[in-house]
């Protein structure tokens, strides 16, 4: 339906069968006067209204999306629009972090009955939209590369790890060892500045494992394939984290691992370490003290402070030591929980939405849609069966511009909301360099904001926000917005 | 008789300028700023910023992008007939790739083979080759994830090139490798470079004896082909993979595709057949309509993504299918090693 030059804007709205498409219907049988941008689709409850439908809608050229659905307490199917709510909440605050006045995104209730309620949300988002003028496209914006400033402050001193008890957590690895099909962990790489996973199944595996600042994988990734045998797994802080939140939604069974912990000092970030070292072609030795690494490559020494060239993640850690664990070397390590936002989200955070858009167009530009991001995560539990390649349904189509890859991007983010522990290796991941963490960052520090500080990955007796509700949500006022 | 010019570095941009003007697309590499930041070809237009070092990703993009169009297509009615056009005219715009490595280059002749030399010549792929000339930068030195001299290449390897830019003192002399290279080399204003020739192979001899010395793969065909079923080796080998497709999408010889239609929008009554990269690593890439996969595990990838490099394409063309730029090294999450692999495969053999 061709929209009325100049006179419509396109306004796509998700209606529940059994109340909001009433009321609309309601509405239009009692001749009220309203305006007529609104696309209306029926769904059969604001619960089937997936928030990827109003991302790829905005995405894709709408300049408002309203969903609306029953009251609360009157859903047809009694719980629908109690997690609609939640999502569609978390998903409001996500849309300015890509660069998209979340004004255009809309969500409320209209019952059967209520064609005068209807003639009012109409007429008033409506009203919205149009001061807000037609959406600007995204790729129409020019490219702006910003760089997430990295000199940061930690919330607990970051070191080398030097004197963890390696040996002694080696021991108790080889204890458990019989009963176990391996145990993952780190082993030197293809030089002596890059670590690999390992999978122990030998006393001699055993032996090299290494704990240190190369240990950048997470080895959690790896846990959900092996569901049904019994493995163990060495853990930094983090990767303890996504090991709980796989407990969390039951990808795993706590009596088949078993946790090797150790308390981490931090990690290097391997991007800016191989920008320092340059273009080597060996490294001669590596050695480290108590703040630094020092490599040797090509003859040269470089020497890297943690403190300078740690993960992003490390700086912001409150918790380096994983708590659910069944054999733990190494005290608990005290942090300071002060304030902090992760670089890139700083970044995002200083830019007006415009910039934004135009910060992903160009940074969405170079991506190959290589999907190291996807399998990378610890928490990505679709594996083979991703909807980025399926045809049926078709929510991607094979196009490489900027908008298909980001849509990518808002997929994934979203599949993680309340879920992602922010372990980072998405973005570590990613070979050219796209700080997609921030995506996922900016829906954690949603989820922390609406459900009590909730953080993913810390308790694995807790359900994951989005996977519950509650009848009166004490930080979500869906009904103020008119 | 090959044609030597000579151009000092401040004089680069003027000669992609002369490049642009003879009417082609430039692609050299542009740094991308990020926290890791990466290296990627883009085109190249006049005061643009572009590097000459190793790019992160190939420039494959040159002869095979990424993503596109083989057809169009568009549904139009009158009355009650209703009638289809479609175009399938293939995009080649005349191209110059400035500034890539002699593995780049290597990748273009991987490609031509299957592309141009089999049964069937691939008219999209032959419009752009034919339009294309390649402009290399010889290497100053080897790295850590490098083994281009393990293939029968090496860092002056002229292998799909047309010129050759090797750096000396205050500038680059630019060799020509074919006739293609000489023409646009001889059309140039850049001053000769005959005389410069010493300083050039003193420069190619200090790369070559930056590396470190290459071990013997000769057996790798035998053995690999003799590993298909040991599917335990393979196994062993892609324990930490993850399967997503960076070791492939990065690779300048991978060149398997995907084809899909995809509709316009609703305005539109048409759409467009898109051919895409697809990857070997990915399970999809021979899940059948019936669910059947041959293909399940990711040890069986892997051995199709090693054995058809190092295996199956000699056999069929005589040549390895890599180029030993060692992307999928430096590219993959998990440090994932062909080299070793292929090692490991000849160890295992002669093991036994
Ligand atoms: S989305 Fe990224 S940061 Fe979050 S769990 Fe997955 S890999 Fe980790
Ligand atoms: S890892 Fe990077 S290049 Fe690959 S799909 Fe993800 S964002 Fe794109
Ligand atoms: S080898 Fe590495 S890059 Fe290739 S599919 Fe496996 S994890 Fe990805």
């Amino acid at each position: 339906m061709p929209v009325l030059e100049g006179k419509e804007l396109r306004i796509v709205g998700f209606l529940c069968n059994w109340c909001s498409y009433g009321g609309a219907d309601s509405a239009g049988v009692a001749r009220a006067a309203q305006p007529t941008d609104l696309r209306i689709i029926r769904v059969p409850c604001s619960g089937r209204v997936d928030p990827l439908f109003i991302v790829k809608a905005l995405l894709n050229g709408a300049d408002g999306v309203l969903v609306s659905g029953c009251h609360p307490r009157d859903c047809h199917y009694s719980a629908g629009n109690y997690y609609a709510r939640r999502r569609l909440e978390v998903l409001k605050q996500f849309l300015p972090v890509l660069g998209i006045d979340d004004r255009r995104f809309e969500y409320t209730w209209v019952s059967a009955s209520e064609a005068q309620r209807w003639q009012h949300v109409i007429t008033t988002f409506t009203g919205r939209v149009h001061a807000l003028g037609p959406a600007p496209r995204f790729g129409d914006s020019r490219p702006l590369l910003k760089v997430a400033d990295m000199a940061l402050s930690a919330l607990r001193p970051l070191g080398t790890g030097k004197a963890a008890a390696l040996d002694e957590l080696k021991k108790a690895i080889k204890a458990r060892l019989p009963e176990l099909e391996c145990v993952i962990g780190w082993q030197q790489g293809y030089d002596g500045a890059h670590t690999v996973p390992l999978f122990a199944k030998t006393p001699e595996d055993v032996d090299k494992l290494v704990w240190g600042p190369f240990n950048v994988n997470n080895p959690a990734v790896y846990l959900p394939s092996f569901k049904g045998k019994k493995v163990g797994i060495m853990v930094k802080g983090c990767d303890g984290r996504s090991v709980v939140e796989q407990l969390q939604e039951n990808l795993i069974n706590r009596e088949d691992v078993v946790i090797f912990a150790m308390p981490c000092e931090g990690t290097l970030d391997m991007a800016r370490v191989s920008e320092k070292l340059g273009r080597y072609t060996s490294i001669d030795a590596v050695s480290c003290d108590e703040a630094a690494v020092t490599v040797t490559a090509d003859g040269k020494e470089h020497r890297f402070c943690m403190a300078d060239f740690a993960q992003g993640k490390c700086y912001g850690c409150t918790a380096p030591l994983a708590a659910t664990a069944d054999a733990s070397v190494g005290g608990p390590v005290s942090v300071n929980p002060g304030p902090y936002t992760p670089p890139e989200l700083a970044l995002l955070d200083s830019l007006s939405l415009p910039e934004r858009m135009q910060f992903w167009s160009g940074q969405m530009e170079r991506c190959l849609r290589c999907y190291a991001c996807r399998n990378a995560c610890p928490m990505c539990v679709c594996r083979d069966f991703c909807v980025s390649d399926s045809r049926d349904p078709h929510w991607m189509n094979q196009k490489d511009d900027e908008r298909e890859k980001l849509f990518f991007q808002t997929i994934h983010a979203l599949h993680l909301a309340g879920r992602c522990t922010g372990c980072g290796e998405c973005q570590r991941a990613c070979p050219v360099g796209i700080p997609i963490l921030a995506l996922r960052q900016q829906i954690s520090r949603a989820v922390g904001q609406l459900f009590d500080g909730y953080k993913a990955g810390f308790d694995p007796a807790a359900t994951p926000p989005l996977l519950t509700y509650a009848p009166e949500e004490k930080n979500i006022h869906e009904r103020d917005w008119k | 008789m090959s044609t030597t010019r000579f151009v000092a570095s401040d004089g680069l941009p003027a000669f992609l300028s002369f490049l642009v003007k003879t009417g082609r697309r430039v692609l050299a590499p542009a740094e991308k700023p990020a926290v890791k930041s990466s290296v990627v070809f883009e085109p190249w237009s006049e005061g643009k910023a572009f590097t000459l070092q190793k790019a992160t990703v190939p420039a494959k993009e040159a002869v095979l992008p990424q993503c596109e169009t083989l057809l169009t297509y568009k549904k139009t009615r009158e009355g009650d007939s209703v009638s289809l056009t479609l175009d399938d005219t293939p995009e080649a715009q005349p191209t110059a790739v400035f500034g890539c490595r002699p593995c780049d280059a290597r990748g273009y002749a991987v490609l031509d083979r299957p592309y141009l030399r089999g049964p069937f010549v691939d008219p999209y792929y032959k419009a752009r080759r034919e339009n294309l000339v390649v402009f290399t930068v010889t290497c100053s030195s080897g790295c850590n994830t490098c083994f281009c001299h393990w293939l029968g290449g090496g860092p002056s390897s002229p292998e799909g090139s047309d010129v050759l830019l090797t750096e000396i003192e205050g500038g680059y002399v630019l060799q020509s490798v074919t006739d293609k290279g000489a023409e646009v080399l001889g059309t140039s204003s850049l001053a000769d470079g005959a005389d410069k020739f010493p300083l050039v192979e003193a420069a190619r001899k200090a790369a070559w004896a930056s590396l470190v010395p290459a071990p013997d793969i000769k057996g790798a065909q035998t053995a690999l082909s003799a590993l298909f079923s040991d599917l335990d080796f393979w196994q062993a080998q892609t324990d930490r993979c993850l399967s997503c497709g960076a070791c492939t999408y990065f690779c300048p010889t991978c060149y398997c595709f995907n084809i899909t239609d995809e509709g316009e929008s609703f305005d539109e009554q048409g759409g467009r057949r898109l051919r895409s990269w697809d990857n070997c690593m990915s399970s999809l890439f021979t899940r059948e309509a019936s669910g059947h996969n041959p293909r399940m595990l990711k040890a069986q990838r892997m051995r199709n993504r090693v054995s058809h490099k190092y295996s199956f394409y000699p056999e069929n063309w005589g040549a390895y299918s890599c180029s030993g730029c060692g992307r999928c090294v430096s590219n993959c999450p998990v440090c994932l090693d062909i080299r070793a692999i292929v090692l490991a495969a000849i160890a295992r053999t002669a093991d036994k």
